[in-house]
């Protein structure tokens, strides 16, 4: 294989394509790297977002001493995306595997030192800058350093959790002695004096040789019960020994902590006195049974106060030493929590860079490794430069470089975005990544998405408050807590800049449909003059002709309808947006329901229009002339023939018919549907010649729908047929696309296996086998029928945009209405307490459901108008992401990690 | 004297949100009731008669509206003034117990 026999043997590694003088190098790849962006914006090198950039296939070769160093150099950059050339290598017997074990037992410790710093509640700080991968005689170092903290973390910790529970036994003890110490007061008086036992003034009630006497041996056990347990215990007892026990006990004041789960429960002391040793036994089994916490009970009271005076000393001594053992532990981790996080980090960067070591696959001598990378060509300096910056780190003789080689697989897809574009690329993303080198459609939907939803949002003053929030959102972005909010926060904030445009959009489409918060502003002065329809503004010699108001008529009737055409009364239209005046009549929506339906189809069919003429684009880049004729330009002619002469004739009515002509003009929906019908009585029309125009549109349509449906297949049978091997003309650089099933055929088989590293000479291994026509028929017929059809139900969806606009403008008059309105009617003297209310109420409601639910609404109405019927003219989607491998993409935070 | 503290961070962003925003918008709704703008008819608390007896009495009308909405914008601005105080005695016992 030509890559290994230049690179295998150690001593021949000095190709000429590789490696050149370093000086050199360096100076010349800094003068050629201008950033091809805005010059001087301190903007990386800017790929254009029309298109996405090209990539090549390169192999590197790490010399095995220097490949650690290279990777580390690759991975700070991120400029290339590793393949897997081990891919029927299982994980456990890959090269590195023993490497990833030692990261992440490594892993794990730090994970426990986490751990226990937080438990201690000590502040773990983390680093502003991310320290590099560390070098391999670092490595070993902290491996010891950490294995050896553990160790002594987990001994002291252990101590510390025995001495804990020591001094718990001692505390109980204490309380223990010192209740049961009332319990034999108080059976001192209760007790009758029975003449066998002495009296018990001198405390001899425990005088053994007293019992002696009688032959029975008088026992205690004494301790402490959980407090849910006793009077099972009791009841236990009884059953079991047969008043032979007396049993006495008292609940403990203070609970007590369990040292193991922390708890905190309630303990009786008890004090059980028996006769008889087989008593005594029972009594000591059901003891274990119930988990007592038994403790010897003292014969004398001298006893008794030499037990507590000894328990009380080993109390402070056990104080003393829990003290000094915890503030040790403290100290310890104080000191462990200043490196854990850049430990964290080199860890965590030094797996990444194992796991892409064992996708690297080794040469014939086993010295060299080889990466297969993808990489964009504009960065292929970079990368040459990474590799001699990572051999130069590691102190080898023969450097490490790279080899570009030619591939006929489709390379993934990598699309430059800076802070601004990244929101708009996502939401194409979202839908499909782009095919290679394929029209981005995120260039324009960073004007057309804010408009659509622009358009259906309309407010004048609801877009004002989006827009000062996203600006909040912008000028604060740089403000630590934002980055680490929670996830419909984190949402908010990755879409500021969307969220920007929208509103800003939104304040245009508001001055234009004239409506902020459901009241129209009169900023030039109305174009329609109330006056002038009263019969006393006009000369007796007109009035005859004209219906005219006067004082009765206006008194008397519910409806008074201002008419155009009498002179003075309508003086020409607003100079933007709506009349102000709509605001107050009673058939506003018949008016602008008629505009803003209008309005969504021509938005809608300007919108495909442009949609069909990105793919023309398309067709160019890929050089497939024969598409745009037998494609693309019957697709634009029938959807101009049919819905741009729509479009033609609203734009028309619209400038011919006036005031005067309103009567006569044509219903555009007749005239469009007689179109199709030919009907047999001659109406009217829009203008002269109509029907004539109509027909000739007519046939071009139809002609353009055979061409569409069969003109690509036949003409690809007629290439098949007439050329025998159509992949001469392909360089062996190109790349396929797979959008359509022919042209996998047509081209011949894929070179789709990975693990391969073989590379086929392109074209003369390619044989014109399989062109299925049938295949190639049926697919062009499924997407000729999904146009055609599609045009018009796309057409019709656009409608939603007239939809939305009208809800939403009926909400918020709904809003006003109930609550403004109410507010601001009160007569009283006192009504202005009701107001504030009133206008609180109103806001909260304001924001939650006409910003933030028809927000939503609208925007999600308005990616859908993007993903189904912009991008189905054009867009195929099939694409891959470049993710490149780079330590910014490892999460430097601890929550993600530590759980 | 009891802590002047009453409300937490949150709510008294939330106070200021809402106080400038009632103190813009009535202020700029008593400036439209003032011009008598004819949007703004249906929302002065007239009745049938008012409107037979010419211009004088509806304008009064709003007028009178516009003085409530001032006197409203002036009642939010206290409000808001009052979380405003809120917002910095809370940032400045923040800063203490750091």
């Amino acid at each position: 294989m030509r890559a290994h026999a230049g690179g295998g043997t150690g001593t021949g590694c000095s190709r000429g394509g590789g490696v050149r003088p370093l000086t050199a190098r360096t100076g010349a790849a800094r003068s050629r790297r201008r950033p091809s962006g805005p010059a001087g914006a301190g903007w990386p090198a800017m790929g254009s977002l029309f298109r996405s950039e090209t990539m090549c296939l390169a192999q590197l070769f790490l010399q095995s001493g220097t490949a650690y160093e290279c990777l580390s150099a690759l991975g700070e950059k991120g400029l290339v995306q590793f393949r897997d050339l081990n891919q029927n290598v299982s994980s456990f017997q890959r090269k590195f595997v023993g490497e990833v074990k030692r990261c992440e037992e490594l892993e794990r410790i730090l994970a426990y030192l986490v751990q226990e710093i937080n438990r201690a509640d000590i502040p773990l700080p983390e680093g502003e800058t991310s320290p590099s991968a560390p070098p391999l005689k670092q490595v070993l170092e902290m491996q010891e350093q950490l294995q050896k903290l553990e160790v002594e973390l987990r001994e002291v910790t252990k101590n510390k959790e025995k001495l804990r529970k020591n001094l718990l036994e001692l505390i109980e003890y204490t309380h223990m002695l010192r209740v049961t110490k009332t319990f034999v007061k108080r059976n001192v008086e209760f007790e009758p004096t029975y003449e066998e036992f002495p009296p018990l003034e001198n405390d001899s009630l425990l005088d053994y040789s007293c019992m002696q006497r009688l032959g029975a041996k008088l026992g205690f056990v004494s301790g402490l019960i959980n407090q849910g347990k006793v009077e099972a215990f009791e009841k236990m007892l009884w059953r079991a020994c047969k008043g032979y026990t007396i049993v006495t006990y008292a609940e403990l004041d203070e609970p007590l902590e369990d040292p193991e789960t922390g708890e905190v429960i309630k303990w009786y002391v008890f004090l059980i006195s028996f006769w008889g040793e087989q008593i005594g036994h029972k009594v000591k089994k059901i003891c274990d049974c119930y988990h007592c916490h038994v403790y010897p009970y003292p014969n004398t009271a001298e006893e008794r106060k030499g037990i507590q005076e000894g328990l009380n000393t080993r109390i402070q001594d056990l104080y003393t030493v829990l003290h000094k053992t915890e503030d040790y532990l403290r100290q310890v981790l104080c000191k462990a929590a200043e490196s854990v996080y850049s430990h964290v980090i080199q860890v965590k960067k030094m797996k990444a860079i194992y796991h892409m070591l064992n996708m690297c696959s080794f040469d014939v001598t086993n010295k060299c490794l080889i990466a297969e990378v993808w990489c964009p060509e504009a960065d292929l300096h970079d990368l040459r430069r990474a590799l001699e910056q990572g051999s130069r780190e590691s102190g080898a003789t023969i450097p490490s470089f790279m080899n570009t080689i030619p591939t006929k697989e489709t390379p993934p897809t990598l699309i430059r975005t800076n802070k601004f574009t990244e929101g708009f690329q996502n939401i194409v993303d979202a839908y499909g990544v782009g095919s290679y080198r394929e029209v981005n459609p995120a260039l324009f939907t960073i004007i057309t998405f804010p408009f659509l939803f622009a358009v259906m949002f309309g407010d004048f003053g609801h877009g004002f408050v989006m827009f000062l929030f996203a600006l909040l959102l912008v000028l604060n972005e740089n403000h630590p807590r934002l980055n680490q909010s929670q996830e419909i926060m984190r949402m908010f904030f990755n879409g500021r800049y969307i969220l920007l445009l929208m509103g800003l959009f939104s304040v245009y489409t508001g001055l234009i449909y004239n409506d902020c918060f459901s009241k129209s502003v009169n900023l030039f002065g109305s174009g329609w003059n109330v006056s002038a329809m009263f019969s006393s503004s006009h000369a007796p010699a007109e009035r005859r002709k004209m219906v005219l108001w006067n004082d009765t008529i206006v008194r008397h009737s519910r409806v008074l309808q201002l008419d155009p055409s009498v002179p003075g009364v309508f003086q020409g239209p607003y100079p933007l947006g709506i009349d102000p005046i709509w605001n107050l009549a009673t058939n506003r929506l018949t008016f602008l329901n008629s505009f803003k339906m209008k309005m969504s189809v021509i938005l809608g069919i300007i919108h495909m229009t442009f949609g069909v003429i990105l793919g023309i684009f398309n067709h160019l880049h890929f050089r497939k002339k024969f598409n745009i004729y037998l494609v693309s330009v019957p697709e634009l002619l029938f959807m101009l023939c049919i819905f741009g002469y729509l479009v033609f004739m609203i734009v028309c009515k619209w400038l011919v018919y006036s005031a005067e002509t309103s009567r006569v003009a044509p219903s555009i929906l007749i005239e469009f549907i007689n179109m199709f019908l030919f009907p047999a009585s001659e109406t009217n029309g829009l203008y002269s010649g109509q029907e004539h125009v109509q027909r000739l549109l007519l046939v071009v349509t139809a002609l353009s729908v055979p061409v569409l449906f069969l003109g690509k297949p036949l003409f690809l049978l007629w290439l098949h047929n007439g050329r025998s091997c159509f992949g001469v003309s392909r360089s062996g650089y190109t790349l396929i696309r797979k959008d359509s099933e022919e042209e996998v055929s047509l081209l011949g088989s894929q070179d789709i296996e990975e693990g391969n590293n073989q590379m086929e000479d392109g074209c003369r291994e390619m044989t014109c086998e399989e062109f299925n026509f049938g295949e190639i028929l049926m697919t062009q017929v499924i997407h000729s029928i999904e146009y055609c059809l599609g045009c018009i139900s796309n057409t019709a969806s656009y409608l939603r945009l007239w939809a939305l606009s009208l809800a939403h403008a009926q909400l918020s008059d709904v809003l006003w209405t109930m609550l403004v309105r109410v507010g601001l009617r009160v007569d009283t003297t006192y009504g202005v307490l009701l107001l504030l209310p009133v206008i609180a109420l109103f806001a909260v409601l304001t924001i939650f459901i006409l910003l933030i639910m028809e927000g939503l609404s609208a925007f999600l109405h308005a990616i859908r108008l993007h993903w189904v019927e912009f991008q189905n003219k054009f867009y195929v989607g099939a694409g891959t992401k470049f993710v490149p491998f780079s330590f910014r993409l490892l999460s430097s935070k601890f929550s993600d990690d530590v759980a | 004297m009891a802590s002047l503290l009453c409300c937490g961070p949150k709510m008294a962003a939330c106070g200021i949100v809402l106080s400038v925003w009632g103190v813009i918008m009535l202020v700029l709704l008593g400036l439209f009731f003032n011009v008598h703008s004819a949007v703004l008819i249906e929302d002065i608390p007239a009745t049938e008669d008012d409107f037979k007896s010419g211009m004088t009495k509806i304008h009064k009308l709003y007028d009178q509206v516009s003085y409530n909405c001032f006197i409203a914008a002036g009642l939010y601005f206290v409000l808001g003034g009052f979380c405003f105080c809120q917002v910095r005695l809370n940032k400045r016992k923040e800063y203490m117990v750091r």
